[in-house]
């Protein structure tokens, strides 16, 4: 027997020595880094860096070399369904037609189970993370109406129906308008308050101290971990980026 | 005028065209509607031809060619799969490679085999009045296998359609559903080629599942739609070609392209 102490120790996601290859070439060199829960922690990096192919580790989608990948103290094959995924948005068949309900539900097949229908539990949950994501009003439109700001809130429902301690979110902002950023934002924060541990990749480098609290740096291998006003020294932003990356921290103001 | 419309059904090889023709209208534009939104056109185009060596073998050893073609279509689906990621060449080059190569071998088959009776033009351009009642049987077993895995896999199906990686990270098999569906294309090819043939097969795959694509609001509402749609062209393909006398494949293919085209006009749905 188990005591609550001990289930809430481990951490949300430990990575120890990870390295993951891509064919003949190494992608990702000696990852480590602990993110308790709760804690919402962006990952940035340049184009190539190895952002996607880290979440895809992470999720056991690609094999690691070395090292290891806990979830909450376990490896992944044993901890599936706790974390949720939203891809990116290049990786879902928009020209399939289904609705805001249909999406939503796929994210209860786990708990449904092979061969069974949804009980009426699973209709309830879909509804209530709709309305939570304020998409109850599109739930039967069609994924293509969507905006991409919508597009993003229903996979974050999605998640919530799944009833997943962990979200990770690829290139969480391309496609959403300013506007949209901000109610996707306002969003997961609740969902950390929550108790959610949220790990989303992003490009947009601004109002990184207000907005969360850590960030990870990655350019295949990991140039900086912790407190983003605190990451981001000018050195950190020269491996990220090359030489010209102090102008952009400064015409973004930080 | 109704006399015109009950004339065909004197004769028992209409009748059993008719079971036929409900059966793959219903079963095509349910497997196909996963073709259009999976863009897997070539591939079932593909299918369609690689069964030629499958049935051409039935002939020479005496056997349904059927019975034959079921093995070689699902061989074939599992190696293109196969062959694309060994060869990290694309997908629809290895499609390409296969389809001509097999096909190839299916002609070479019925040359060197001179003395067997092979129906070259019925496999080619489909003579659904000359099923047999074995066919319909086998046609019928293939109808009830595929739309069981329809049903039961449905939401896997749909869900490894839509967005492979989060079905993967939920636990899904993805590549196994992948040859599944590939399967069930298969299935439905073989019960397929004897009413449109090889060459026009993708017709039927993909026209009413596209005419529904156009009209329905949700994926099992295509399928449906479909399926009526389906329906519809195979009995009107069949009576076109008992009255003017046609192959039953372009007759088929000809209802169905008209379908899509008045649809289109009156309807036009944005896709970007």
């Amino acid at each position: 027997m188990v005591n609550n102490q001990e289930i809430n120790q481990p951490a949300a996601i430990k990575i120890a020595n990870v390295s993951v290859y891509l064919g003949d070439v190494r992608v990702l060199e000696n990852i480590s880094f602990t993110i308790e829960h709760g804690v919402m922690v962006a990952l940035v990096g340049p184009n190539g860096a190895g952002k996607s192919t880290l979440f895809r580790a992470i999720l056991g989608l690609v094999p690691i070399a070395g090292g290891e990948i806990l979830i909450h103290g376990l490896p992944f094959s044993e901890i599936r369904g706790e974390m949720a995924y939203v891809p990116q948005s290049e990786q879902i068949n928009w020209l399939f037609p289904l609705t805001s309900l249909d999406v939503v539900m796929l994210g209860r097949q786990r708990k449904i189970g092979w061969f069974r229908k949804p009980s009426r539990l699973d209709k309830e949950v879909v509804r209530y993370s709709l309305d939570r994501v304020g998409l109850y009003d599109k739930r039967n439109s069609l994924v293509t109406e969507l905006s991409g700001g919508q597009r993003q809130r229903l996979f974050v429902a999605r998640a919530l129906a799944q009833e997943a301690h962990t979200l990770l979110l690829d290139e969480a902002f391309s496609g959403v308008d300013i506007a949209s950023q901000e109610g996707l934002m306002d969003m997961l924060n609740s969902l950390k308050n929550e108790g959610k541990t949220i790990l989303l990749s992003t490009h947009d480098l601004t109002n990184m101290s207000e907005r969360f609290d850590l960030c990870c740096c990655l350019n295949k291998h990991i140039c900086a971990f912790g407190k983003p006003d605190e990451a981001f020294t000018p050195e950190v932003l020269e491996e990220l980026y090359g030489s010209h990356s102090s102008m952009k921290l400064d015409s973004d103001g930080g | 005028m109704l006399d015109s419309f009950l004339e065909p059904f004197k004769y028992d090889f209409m009748v059993r065209a008719f079971i036929v023709s409900i059966g793959i209208g219903v079963l095509c534009p349910m497997v196909g509607s996963y073709v259009v939104v999976r863009k897997l056109a070539f591939m079932g185009d593909a299918l369609a031809h690689t069964v030629l060596p499958g049935l051409v073998l039935g002939y020479i050893i005496g056997w349904n060619p059927l019975l034959l073609a079921v093995p070689t279509c699902v061989v074939t689906a599992i190696l293109i799969g196969f062959l694309s990621r060994k060869t990290g060449l694309s997908e629809d080059t290895s499609i390409g490679i296969l389809l001509a190569g097999l096909f190839s071998l299916g002609l070479a088959m019925i040359s060197l085999s001179d003395g067997v009776n092979v129906d070259l033009e019925g496999i080619l351009l489909g003579e659904i009045l000359g099923v047999s009642s074995q066919d319909v049987w086998i046609i019928f077993v293939i109808c009830i296998i595929t739309g069981t895995i329809l049903y039961l896999f449905h939401k896997e199906l749909v869900f490894n359609s839509f967005d492979p990686q989060g079905a993967s990270v939920i636990g899904l098999p993805s590549r196994l559903l992948d040859y599944l569906l590939l399967i069930l294309i298969s299935l439905v090819v073989v019960a397929s080629i004897q009413a449109v043939g090889v060459v026009l097969m993708l017709a039927m795959l993909v026209t009413p599942a596209a005419i529904a694509y156009l009209l329905a609001r949700s994926f099992v509402s295509m399928m449906f739609l479909g399926a009526l749609i389906g329906v519809f062209v195979c009995i009107a393909g069949i009576y076109l070609s008992y009255f003017l006398d046609l192959p039953s494949g372009p007759s088929m293919t000809l209802v169905a392209v008209v379908s899509f085209i008045v649809t289109a006009l009156i309807k036009r749905r944005t896709v970007f």
